[in-house]
């Protein structure tokens, strides 16, 4: 039987007290592929800030079995990225290799080589010099997943990986996270189009703050969920009392 | 040609020193400047560089005009300034911009009060604008010794800074550097703005930290170019401003950031990123 490799224990996180995620409590399974979604302001995005460490819990635990925290790969939302920076397309996609070159290892040939290949199975073989801010929405992204393949990760956290992005390049990026499953990593993906999610995910969390549901993402996404899931976010309220439990 | 500008440097030794403290400074500060520049962080050096005169002149009234007691005082008083408010930053509501203005300001207005009661105008002068031309060994010793210990710190920190810039939350998810670089890396803008206030003063060294590298920015797109654009940048406004203050009796701390404010505005002009290329010169489209 697999094993959890991440487990939210009775998790809180959120910003000045004020919980976005509230009380969650949810185990994901080694190999599995689970879609997060949930009204805007759910927590979403939130939960994977949490899990890569740069947010600490207001209360409960995040747990990693088996796993070390850098061996956590992490897309963070396009607008999270200073795209306007001078650096080139091989240099953002050799920062994958960070775990094993760290600040002051010698890239050398080998690198050089996986690069290479990783921008080759993106579909931008060429653009190595091409500074970072002329691509297009989409050929950014796929960079940034070419760094996700030099990652070589065992849990994968996408932050909406197609959003805004062209019909072609979603089908190809979809095509990679298939092979990653088929390699039996963990990816974990906060999405939009619930279209996506059934074709793709078999396994869904819907947020709203709080869990509303998961499991198989056929029962997760019914209608009543989805309402459910979209009155509780509205319902945020300035002045919250203390929350007791 | 030659007596205008060569003779100044081989027949004044002070003009010498003067040139080996601008290229030390080119080397160290400017590659700062443009990781600065950057992390839309040009601002928060200027705020430093005032930061660092109450420690300077604490300094210069307990052992008089010493090199070493200044430059402790402003190290300590530049760092403590950068901690303070990156801690405030962090945990309280206030961004870490308005703290630092805040903690720079309060920094600024005792280190006048000090000066000037205790000291004289002169004394207010040396502190605020440097003195260029009078350099001794041990001021050149330190500078060059910041311009090394700034590029060795940069060559450890160089891919963490470059991350940390482009995109901060995959350096967290990978690595807990990321504080350790920040703050290494605002240790050493003070070690630099320390060391240019010997020779420019509190107000003109964070000029030859910023014009340069802001000025490279419309010559290159790529980041390696643009530190060499920008130390090239620097030393040569060094050079040039030294001589201009030497034939037109200029002071000389304001002679230099001239020049290279002048290569800015130059640079702004004409850079291929620059006003006129972009707007005002549209090249007809390539085909792919």
């Amino acid at each position: 039987m697999d094993s959890t490799i991440l487990r939210f224990d009775n998790l809180t996180l959120g910003y000045d007290r004020h919980p976005a995620v509230h009380h969650l409590d949810y185990a994901i399974r080694a190999g599995a592929l689970v879609a997060v979604v949930g009204p805007n302001g759910a927590g979403k995005s939130t939960l994977l800030k949490g899990t890569i460490g740069s947010l600490a819990p207001l209360g409960g635990a995040i747990r990693l079995t088996g796993i070390d925290p850098s061996e956590i790969a992490y897309l963070p939302q396009q607008a999270e990225i200073d795209w306007s920076f001078p650096i080139s397309v091989f240099d953002v996609v050799a920062m994958g290799l960070w775990r094993q070159r760290g600040a002051s290892r010698r890239f050398g040939r080998e690198g050089d080589r996986m690069v290479g290949e990783a921008l080759d199975t993106v579909g931008l073989g060429g653009f190595e010099r091409r500074p970072i801010g002329t691509l297009s929405g989409g050929q950014m992204q796929r960079a940034l997943f070419a760094r996700l393949l030099l990652q070589d990760a065992r849990l994968i956290l996408l932050d909406e990986p197609f959003t805004a992005i062209d019909s072609a390049t979603v089908r190809d990026l979809k095509g990679l996270i298939r092979r990653w499953h088929r390699e039996r990593r963990t990816v974990v993906a906060v999405l939009h189009d619930l279209d996506q999610v059934r074709s793709e995910f078999p396994e869904t969390l819907l947020l709203a703050r709080e869990q509303i549901a998961a499991g198989p993402t056929e029962d997760v996404l019914s209608p009543a969920n989805l309402d459910h899931a979209r009155r509780l976010t509205e319902a945020f309220d300035e002045g919250a009392a203390v929350c007791v439990r | 040609m030659y007596d205008a500008v060569i003779a100044p440097f081989v027949e004044f030794g002070f003009m010498r020193r003067a040139l080996v403290g601008c290229l030390a400074l080119s080397l160290g500060a400017t590659p700062i400047g443009v990781f600065l520049t950057l992390r839309r962080m040009s601002l928060t050096g200027d705020a430093m560089a005032h930061a660092i005169l109450p420690g300077a002149a604490l300094g210069y009234l307990v052992a008089g005009l010493s090199l070493g007691a200044m430059t402790l005082g402003g190290v300590i008083a530049g760092v403590t300034v950068a901690m303070l408010s990156g801690l405030v930053a962090r945990t309280t509501v206030a961004r870490e911009d308005s703290s630092l203005a805040a903690f720079y300001l309060i920094s600024l207005a005792v280190g006048v009060v000090i000066v000037s009661t205790r000291g004289s105008n002169v004394d207010l002068l040396h502190i605020l604008f440097g003195t260029v031309l009078a350099l001794n060994d041990a001021a050149i010793y330190l500078v060059a010794g910041i311009a090394t210990v700034t590029l060795f710190g940069l060559a450890v920190l160089y891919r963490p800074l470059v991350m940390e810039c482009f995109d901060p939350g995959f350096l967290r998810s990978v690595s807990s550097l990321s504080p350790v670089g920040h703050y290494s890396f605002l240790v050493l803008a003070v070690f630099n703005l320390v060391g240019g206030f010997h020779a420019l003063g509190t107000l003109m060294a964070v000029g030859i930290m910023i014009l340069p590298a802001a000025a490279a920015r419309f010559w290159t797109r790529d980041l390696t170019p643009l530190v060499v654009i920008g130390v090239l940048a620097a030393f040569v406004g060094g050079y040039v401003g030294l001589l201009l203050s030497y034939h037109a009796s200029l002071p000389s701390g304001p002679a230099i950031i001239l020049t290279a404010g002048a290569f800015y505005l130059f640079s702004l002009s004409f850079g291929p990123d620059g006003v006129i290329m972009t707007h005002l010169r549209p090249r007809r489209h390539l085909e792919a």
